[in-house]
């Protein structure tokens, strides 16, 4: 009987051990600047912002960029003097139950005001969360509208899930994507019959698609083809290119992230199939994947609220401060993650802010701030951007074209 | 001499309880004093999830002895049948543990129902068949419910497939969005309704176990030739196993649901099947607690503590997987660790007379 009290001795010790071990390293942490971005200077006095994203797996160049971009945000404002930030990132590897963990160490940490999460889906869970807890979320490009809620389903005509007020978007939501590319393909006659595929797996891709596929409908551009395809099917778009070509789609809109666009690209190449090609935000990165033959990104158009090539002032120092210190011209995510950190700044910097402002506090004035009429922002991604009571930014797509490598603005 | 093996057995069920009692008494006394850091206390529930689905997938793999590649299939069946109940419901005015319960049930039985037509005619096959045939299912199970859309008007529920224009007409909620999956989820699972389950599939396991039907499995996957040759209906005991582990794995993916604000299909995919399989190895065929013990600390290891090496968070992991293996498994150590408890002596003569 002895022994089995010293096994069970044993074994509490052991899941105690691994339970308080995990308990004493997060809080631990909490107490230390972070390992991933605190800038050096900073003295402890600062507003704390976190963010989740995909530091690492299939989507990390989308987390890595928002990263990046938040932390030149950051440096830049620590530099001015006055109000001071730091900035921590947890890995979120693209999955809401991740991302809900990341989010409650940052708040474990003490976050003040949060980046939200640099993709959708997590960014539904983390939204919700941030509700709850009522730390103000402004999300550099998780698109869908699930993430700031109050939206109709245009189906039932209810809202489905309240809008959560304290959350605010960055990039457009997926509906203006899909009927802005629609509109843009119409007035520019960029296609006679436009065929689509998407990822119907994913809610990014559906939610473009759907507000794409009933805008076209309104305009009366012809869908001659629309197939889809999941994330077990991303490596093998042979059928859906061939309905495309057998339908005599002379457009294809590619509502989708890089990776499977560029495999659209080269199979498409391999068959002898040339129509315009044409993507959405997520298509931005394509230039920069690994082992991609870029010349066959020629020619594909795109609609994102960010032009590394712009002659901008802002834009141009960005850019090269980005390459200095991360080795790539940024994308989209970037200037969205950089104008987030900037207009938080922008909204509380005229106010008497103490750097231990509880992240309750600093929610309402930052709310206030954003929804009200006289608050506007200049950043890269957009002129005279202004927020309402909704969440979504109201600002305007830039089209650009891949042409030689590089992107140039269309007009 | 009887006598002495089933009143070991009854300690060994005993010191599991014990330690899952333990644990729990132990974890809201330290949520209780406040101690507790939110990113831990946001695990537990889902942790919870993971060890049933752990005791669940260990009935199967090591009662029974065939290998489920698809268990997150039946996870996801519980999960999107038990959270459609419970959001269903949401206005009927029942507390929110009653309607957690029920969503308990929806989805266990849901989850038995599909354990029943993957069973039926697949357990009647020897070889590696079931471990093919439910990797399959898992698949299946993440592409139907990706294109699933389930809304609920004032007439009931409505289901259509493929088209998300279901006719719910005016005021009507979607509820299964088919890929964004179920979002706006109330989160009503809590620790102790965790804690009960465990307890539950615990005692439904161990009385399996030791019953008759329990020997008739084990029997079976010991020597299925001897086993028959006694009389013992093979497809029956395993189907009988299986949707037992089925229908837990059910409960397991309600139980996850409702502790999480949005979850879609492709949670459950080839992935989690596997991870579920990685506690259940780890933690030693057969062997409850240790299904339990891995599950807890390769569940938890990643999210906290390992969040300080960030990009080499999964590097780390994998590595502690190997070490796992290797010490669990390594005589050395075995040894070592036999020579360093005076007591492992004693066990390893009382083990032999037992045999």
């Amino acid at each position: 009987m002895k022994k089995r009290l010293f096994a069970l001795g044993l074994a509490l010790l052991m899941v105690a051990a691994c339970l308080a071990a995990c308990g004493d390293s997060s809080s631990s942490q909490a107490d230390q600047p972070a390992s991933t971005g605190s800038s050096p200077e900073s003295t402890g006095a600062a507003i704390k912002i976190g963010g989740t994203g995909p530091l690492t797996g299939g989507a990390a160049i989308y987390g890595n960029a928002a990263k990046n971009g938040a932390q030149i945000a950051v440096d830049e404002i620590n530099a001015l003097g006055g109000l001071q930030f730091e900035l921590r990132y947890e890995d979120d590897v693209h999955d809401p139950e991740k991302a809900v963990t990341a989010y409650n160490t940052l708040k474990d940490w003490g976050m003040q005001a949060f980046l939200g999460s640099v993709t959708s889906k997590p960014a539904v869970a983390t939204s919700t969360e941030a509700n709850n807890d009522h730390i103000f979320f402004l999300t550099p490009s998780a698109s869908s509208t699930d993430v700031l809620g109050g939206v109709e389903n245009p189906l039932t005509e209810t809202v489905e899930i309240p809008r959560k007020d304290n959350i605010f978007q960055m990039c457009f939501v997926d509906p203006n994507q899909g009927s802005a590319s629609a509109q843009y393909i119409y007035d520019q006659k960029l296609g006679e019959k436009v065929a689509v595929i998407y990822k119907n797996d994913d809610v990014y891709s559906t939610g473009i698609y759907n507000s794409f596929a009933s805008k076209a409908q309104e305009l009366g551009i012809q869908v001659v083809s629309a197939t889809t395809f999941t994330d077990d099917t991303s490596t093998d778009f042979s059928v859906q290119i061939a309905d495309a070509k057998d339908n005599g789609a002379d457009l294809v809109f590619l509502p989708m992230y890089y990776e499977a666009a560029s495999m659209i690209l080269i199979q498409a190449d391999s068959v002898g199939y040339k129509p315009q090609w044409f993507g959405v935000d997520g298509m931005d990165g394509i230039l920069t994947l690994d082992g991609f033959d870029t010349s066959l990104a020629e020619g594909v158009m795109l609609l994102t609220p960010f032009n590394a090539d712009s002659d901008d002032e802002a834009t141009s120092k960005f850019v090269s401060t980005y390459k200095e210190q991360f080795g790539d011209v940024p994308n989209q995510f970037a200037a969205d993650a950089y104008d987030c950190v900037w207009s938080i700044y922008n909204a509380i910097k005229d106010e008497e802010i103490a750097a231990d402002i509880s992240a309750s506090d600093l929610c309402d004035k930052l709310i206030a701030k954003f929804t009200s009429a006289d608050f506007s922002y200049n950043g890269l991604t957009g002129e005279n951007m202004t927020w309402d009571e909704t969440g979504a930014v109201s600002k305007s797509p830039k089209g650009m074209v891949i042409q030689d490598g590089v992107y140039v603005g269309l007009d | 001499m009887k006598r002495l093996i089933i009143r070991k057995k009854a300690r060994k069920n005993f010191i599991t309880y014990g330690v899952v009692i333990l644990s729990y008494i132990v974890l809201m006394a330290v949520i209780g004093a406040g101690s507790m850091p939110s990113a831990l206390q946001g695990l537990l529930v889902p942790m919870c999830a993971y060890i049933v689905a752990a005791l669940s997938l260990n009935l199967t793999v090591g009662v029974l002895g065939e290998l489920s590649l698809g268990h997150a299939g039946f996870m996801s069946v519980g999960a999107f049948s038990g959270a459609t109940a419970a959001m269903a419901l949401a206005d009927s005015g029942l507390p929110s543990w009653g309607r957690m319960i029920l969503a308990l049930i929806v989805g266990a039985v849901l989850a038995a129902a599909a354990g029943v037509i993957v069973g039926v005619p697949v357990l009647r096959l020897q070889g590696d068949y079931l471990a093919i045939v439910t990797l399959a299912f898992g698949e299946i199970i993440k592409t139907v419910v990706t294109n699933l859309y389930i809304g609920k008007n004032p007439s009931g529920l409505r289901f259509g497939f493929l088209n998300p224009d279901i006719g719910l007409g005016k005021g009507g909620m979607m509820l299964v969005n088919g890929p964004n999956g179920i979002s706006g989820i109330q989160k009503i699972s809590t620790l102790t309704s965790g804690f009960v389950i465990i307890i539950i599939c615990l005692i439904i396991i161990f009385n399996l176990v030791d019953s008759r039907t329990g020997r008739a499995i084990m029997a079976l996957r010991d020597n299925r030739i001897a086993a028959e040759s006694v009389g013992i209906n093979a497809t029956k005991y395993k189907l009988m196993a299986f949707v037992i582990s089925a229908a837990m794995a059910g409960a397991a993916g309600a139980l996850y649901a409702l502790s999480q604000n949005t979850v879609t299909a492709n949670k459950f995919d080839f992935n989690t099947s596997i991870l579920i399989l990685v506690f259940v190895v780890l933690g030693g065929l057969g062997n409850m607690l240790g299904s339990i013990v891995a599950a807890t600390v390769l569940y938890i290891l990643p999210e906290t503590w390992l969040r300080q090496f960030s990009d080499y968070r999964m590097l780390i992991y994998a590595v502690v997987l190997i070490l796992m293996m290797l010490v669990t498994n390594s005589q050395k150590v075995r040894t070592l660790i036999g020579k360093l408890l005076p007591r492992k002596k004693a066990s390893g003569k009382e083990g032999a007379a037992d045999a």
